[in-house]
């Protein structure tokens, strides 16, 4: 009973609670280290340091109106939303957090499931969110939501297939569609697979900052041409769901980056003796580290990098960086067949 | 209560590939058409993956993901002739494709 | 216990999506309530042992044909729908007969079969021969004893594919 219900029930309760409260600190994070990159201070007033910005802007999205445009497609509009949320809160169920470990007397696995088909779920997860952007640009009934939303899942789809691409050879090494399974494949060989598979981990970098709409590839939010983005004619607490909804994506694509290239939840150079002390760290700490690293390297990225341009976006895509993908591919397979 | 054996999956199939039936002769919209082969297409995996299960053989499974390529291709090719359907004729009407010809 | 409730529930899911379906004025919402059905289904196949096929409905369905088909919908920007036009022929009602001829049919057979179940898929049962729906197995089978016509349905896809741009182009 306490294992087969309460546990999961509490573990999926402490993802949720921690996912979001995560992603209303990593708004400050990005507003704080965008201020340090441009020499400024950033938000200040509310809290020490501003530590209590992200409170005062959940209580103003929560009272402000919720408007729907007269025009709009009033069932579309308000399911749009939660066909973005729902997606980007359920491919946590199997981020593997940690390994098992004893928690109060009980064996405790620090991932919701494992699942032996993980990779793939969150692929195809992945791949319905994108109705709510679609969607939301349809139901506006108004000419810039529609016009981002129809770049937003162009750029969506196309990005795709590359990143899937560096996601097969990333199985062809471990032999494992199980996140779980795919972190210990990293720990036998001794080696994370950002060093056994660096082309493939830059195409999958490139691609989730597309996937995730961040700079340098934010034409769907590009303020000056489209007046902010698919969710223009949205307002408060909508609108509110949909930008949580892209900052968890962006968690979730640096755990998953984490996973899959940088160990997961091991120590760094795992096969070394020497740094064996590093093991007296818990595995999730580790997790959260790299992650947090990914997350710092996407609010800096948007610090620094100019826009693109959108055809300039799509030749890197689809004439660029899905070659590289199935070159990768063809190599990684050869090799692993002579080796 | 009694437990779920093939044939209810088997019923449910049959409802899903009727409505299919319903959608494709009562609707002229030809998109929806084509939703409405989606469906039967789907009520025909169901069938599929049941009987996969009874049997205790992978092959069904298999066949199923044929037909999801076979839907992926047609769809692709389907949606391709009604663009070029539409740019000539500004309808979706299925009634007014009675030409052979443009 | 479980699994009836779970099959009943996702059963009147999916038939009520299907309803809507083939009955929704908009298109838009058409879309939507297909997605929702092949989600269901989806569902169906976890409960049926067959992860690796849910996956690909959903990546391939939900995530691939249907985008297409949102995509078209907001191409063809339709000012009056198709089915706004009064039906002159009344070829909806024969439709509607024709569906239901076609469903005695099946429920006949289904009737006919569930008095007397066959034998010999009693005894196939009774003798479990492999774990089946895990990845491996599928993938065994996709890449020997099926790989002529994996190969077939990789060459028609590639076939779709220029053919759909061919169509799809404004001029060549």
């Amino acid at each position: 009973m306490i294992d087969n219900f309460v546990i999961p029930l509490v573990k999926i309760l402490v993802v949720l609670n921690a996912t979001l409260v995560g992603v209303t600190y990593m708004v400050l994070l990005e507003r704080k280290v965008i201020a340090w990159a441009q020499s400024r201070l950033g938000p200040m007033r509310v809290g020490p340091y501003g530590i209590l910005q992200p409170v005062a802007d959940a209580l103003k999205l929560m009272i402000k109106e919720d408007i729907t445009p007269v025009r709009a497609d009033k069932w579309v509009f308000t399911v749009a939303p939660i066909l973005s949320m729902v997606p980007a809160l359920i491919v946590y169920a199997v981020i593997p957090f940690g390994p098992i470990v004893q928690m109060f007397g009980h064996p405790v696995s620090l991932y919701i499931t494992d699942i032996n088909v993980g990779l793939l779920y969150i692929v195809s997860v992945a791949s319905v969110g994108v109705y709510g952007i679609i969607l939301a640009g349809y139901a506006s009934n108004s000419k810039y939501p529609l016009l981002a939303s129809l770049r937003a899942s162009a750029q969506l789809i196309s990005y795709e297939v590359a990143v899937t691409l560096t996601l097969v050879s990333v199985i062809l090494m471990s032999g494992s569609l199980s996140m779980v399974s795919i972190v210990r494949a990293q720990e036998s060989s001794g080696m994370w697979y950002a060093f056994v598979q660096p082309l493939a981990f830059g195409i999958f970098f490139i691609g989730s900052l597309a996937e995730t709409n961040r700079a340098p590839f934010d034409m769907p939010e590009a303020e000056q041409e489209l007046t902010g983005g698919f969710h223009t004619e949205y307002s408060g607490m909508r609108f509110a769901l949909f930008f949580l909804a892209e900052y968890a994506n962006m968690i979730v694509v640096s755990a998953v980056a984490t996973t899959l290239f940088l160990g997961g939840w091991l120590r760094p150079f795992p096969n070394v003796h020497v740094l064996s002390f590093l093991g007296f760290v818990p595995g999730w700490i580790w997790f959260l580290l790299k992650t947090f690293v990914f997350i710092y390297v996407f609010i800096w990225i948007r610090a620094t990098l100019p826009r693109y341009r959108y055809d300039q976006l799509m030749r890197l895509g689809w004439k660029v960086l899905i070659p590289l993908g199935i070159a990768n591919l063809v190599v990684t397979a050869i090799l692993k067949v002579l080796l | 209560m009694t437990p779920i054996t093939p044939y209810h999956y088997l019923v449910l199939s049959a409802a899903l590939f009727m409505l299919g039936v319903i959608g494709v002769m009562t609707r002229r919209n030809i998109i929806i058409i084509f939703m409405s082969i989606e469906l039967m297409l789907n009520a025909v995996n169901i069938n599929l993956a049941a009987f996969s299960q009874q049997l205790h053989n992978a092959v069904g499974q298999v066949f199923a993901i044929f037909v999801v390529a076979v839907a992926a291709a047609e769809a692709a090719i389907g949606l391709g002739i009604i663009l070029a359907f539409y740019r000539n004729k500004e309808t979706l009407n299925i009634d007014e494709m009675n030409i052979l010809r443009w | 216990m479980f699994e009836s409730i779970l099959f009943y529930t996702l059963a009147a899911f999916i038939l009520g999506f299907g309803v809507l379906v083939v009955t929704a004025r908009n298109t838009v919402h058409c879309v939507v309530f297909l997605v929702a059905n092949f989600l269901c289904v989806a569902m169906i196949y976890v409960m049926l042992g067959a992860e690796f096929l849910a996956i690909i409905q959903v990546l391939v369905y939900a995530g691939g044909i249907v985008v297409l088909y949102l995509f078209v919908v907001m191409l063809v920007n339709l000012k009056r729908g198709p089915d706004a036009a009064p039906d002159r022929r009344r070829q909806s009602r024969v439709g509607f007969v024709l569906a239901a001829v076609m469903l005695a049919e099946i429920s006949a057979i289904l009737v006919y079969s569930a008095a007397r179940p066959a034998s010999a898929v009693a005894a196939a049962a009774a003798t479990p021969l492999q774990t089946v729906g895990n990845t491996e197995v599928v993938g065994m089978l996709l890449y020997t004893d099926y790989l002529i016509p994996f190969e077939v349905a990789s060459m028609l896809l590639l076939v779709a594919m220029i053919g759909a741009i061919l169509l799809a182009k404004k001029e060549i």
